[in-house]
């Protein structure tokens, strides 16, 4: 075999060298500088008034606001998003294709269209506005506004994380254990579920980070009632406008903490699926085309079914 | 030539080839699962869909096209594109240098380097916004260096937004790319290199060819995605009309204003735009999917 660094295999020296420099300096500059960015600006008033501002009644709102949000959101498309692989790839049905592409939808709506939606349904002058008015109710301005908001973006994250990988496994398993009597809870439970297990963490974890740092449809929708209907990306706006920089970056460290926290689950998650998908492949030689099936997709990969 | 999509996204033989065995309705829950699909996907997707066309139908298709063409708004369009466009450009370039280096070079903290790539995806918008904004305003440590030595002004102008949406699409690139650039066998460079081909050659005919649809996919994603983005613009951009103000923006301070059926229109124009970029990612797909199984 031919040495990989030799010949004409690989690029001259300079070559090489000169595109590490350029790779590295704009991930640099892209990536590691704002990052770090937040956490100096953060501290650059030191640790009392970076734990005064993230501890701050608001600040506190905001985030047990993030959280209820996330909290509602997550479960709900999780169990959506399970719903829709398990129809659009354990049966064959027409107009798949467009099923998959209306799923995908709220990835290409712009956040404030998403947010604005909403409040054209449920606004003082939207569909159920009057309706609403009468029995005193409130959805737009209000929590369950965020949520709606919060729900309608994370909408795709779980499914189209699912449906590639559920259509890779193929249902034999599945109809293996009808055919021994297994009721269909029974076999989503104990089948399917272990099988997508790791896609499913994969896909709620990317929405939870979506769900806690979603800033354009909730912007639309909140009001910008302070203490009430502002999560934790709302609050750091209003500090920044007020000019109090320190404690917006103080609340936006969190954020960035929590886009950390993802990254490395999600590597992890990545790593795991890759070892076990390593593992099945020298057991089963002859699958091994199959095997990295199981590691999960990128996460903007436009779907296809076929 | 072996197939350039990624394995994760190809269907077993048993699926794709033969004709399935077991027809469909084998195994339960095909109507508990399909009822919530369509239920939950037309309560929360569909029908607020649909209340951007009714709401602007109220203003009869003569004031639909004086707003939607109103000089400030035809002007938002215009910071919108271009700004999206030079940053998706800036990413198709840079993330095809970040891929190639990520997949073919070693060097050390490659890995996590790797991992962060992902973080635009990870960090809230707003976040990334105010961040960017400090490094790049009058007095940040690189906006100061930049208007003092070359008199450039980055935060509160155009630059500053194309700045942030170079952020927003950096990994989609990266991200598309990559699993191609792993999937090519050196066995095809070897195979050039022995029929005399030079290292450019090679590049320019063997690997650019089978790297495009990937490249033309990243790119058409991160200009989309670049198109609508809010969070990380706002606080960069200045927002001054005719100048800096982007469309989402625009469709905000339409909303602030109580002008309902305004903001829906600018949001169709949005939206029209969106399904014309998503039936282009899907045809570049479709392409690509077809030289893969012509290629095989």
């Amino acid at each position: 075999m031919i040495p990989h660094h030799s010949g004409h295999l690989t690029e001259p020296r300079w070559v090489r060298g000169t595109l590490l420099t350029l790779a590295l300096a704009f991930l640099t500059l892209f990536l590691l500088v704002p990052l770090a960015t937040v956490f100096t600006e953060a501290l650059r008033k030191g640790w009392q008034l970076y734990l005064a501002a993230i501890t701050e009644a608001d600040a506190v709102e905001a985030i047990k606001l993030t959280l209820l949000v996330a909290a509602i959101a997550l479960p709900v498309n999780l169990s959506f998003g399970v719903a829709a692989a398990w129809a659009i790839t354990r049966f064959e049905f027409r107009g798949k294709q467009f099923l998959i592409t209306l799923i995908d939808l709220p990835f290409s709506i712009s956040p404030v269209v998403a947010g604005l939606i909403f409040v054209l349904m449920f606004g003082t002058q939207g569909w159920f506005g009057g309706w609403l008015q009468e029995h005193d109710l409130k959805i737009v301005f209000a929590t369950p506004g965020v949520i709606l908001a919060t729900l309608f973006v994370t909408f795709p994250f779980v499914a189209r994380e699912l449906i590639p990988l559920m259509q890779a496994q193929g249902c034999e398993e599945e109809q293996a254990a009808l055919t021994l009597g297994a009721s269909g809870w029974r076999i989503f439970q104990r089948v399917t579920l272990p099988n997508i297990k790791w896609g499913l963490l994969y896909g709620a974890i990317l929405a939870n980070a979506r769900a806690m740092g979603e800033f354009g449809a909730v912007s639309v929708v909140s009001g910008h009632v302070r203490g009430e209907t502002n999560t934790m990306t709302l609050h750091v706006e209003i500090l920044y406008n007020e000019y109090q920089f320190s404690a917006a970056f103080a609340v936006a460290s969190l954020l960035a903490l929590l886009a950390l926290v993802t990254l490395v689950i999600k590597n992890f998650i990545a790593w795991r699926a890759a070892r076990s998908a390593a593992r099945e492949a020298s057991s089963q030689a002859a699958l091994s085309e199959l095997s990295s099936a199981d590691s999960p997709p990128p996460i903007f990969q436009p779907i296809q079914s076929r | 030539m072996k197939s350039t999509r990624r394995p994760g996204l190809t269907a077993p033989a048993s699926q794709a080839g033969k004709p399935r065995k077991r027809r469909a309705g084998v195994l339960p829950g095909f109507g508990l699962s399909m009822g919530i699909t369509l239920t939950y996907l037309g309560l929360l997707v569909l029908v607020p869909l649909a209340s951007l066309p009714l709401k602007s139908m109220s203003l009869g298709w003569e004031g639909f096209w004086k707003i939607v063409t109103a000089p400030r708004v035809l002007a938002s369009y215009q910071v919108t594109f271009g700004a999206s466009l030079a940053a998706a450009l800036v990413n198709l370039v840079f993330g095809a240098i970040v891929a190639w280096v990520l997949v073919r070079y070693s060097f050390p903290g490659k890995k996590i380097l790797d991992a962060l790539v992902d973080l635009p995806f990870a960090l809230p918008t707003a976040v990334a916004g105010i961040a960017l904004t400090a490094i790049y305003a009058q007095n940040g440590w690189l906006g100061k260096p930049l208007g003092e030595w070359f008199g450039l002004k980055v935060a509160y102008t155009p630059l500053g937004i194309a700045i942030a949406l170079v952020f927003i699409g950096l990994p989609f690139v990266v991200r598309t790319v990559q699993p191609v650039l792993e999937d090519i066998e050196r066995e095809i460079e070897e195979a050039a290199a022995s029929l005399g081909a030079d290292r450019w050659q090679t590049v320019r005919r063997v690997l650019l060819p089978a790297l495009l649809p990937a490249l033309l996919t990243g790119f058409a994603l991160a200009f989309a995605r670049a198109v609508g983005e809010y969070g990380s613009v706002v606080f960069i951009a200045g927002n001054m009309p005719m100048i800096s103000e982007i469309t989402p923006l625009l469709i905000i301070s339409r909303l602030e204003e109580y002008d309902y059926a305004g903001a829906a229109a600018i949001a169709i124009v949005m939206l029209a735009l969106a399904f014309v970029l998503l039936l282009a990612i899907n045809l570049i797909q479709g392409w690509n999917a077809r030289r893969g199984e012509r290629g095989s």
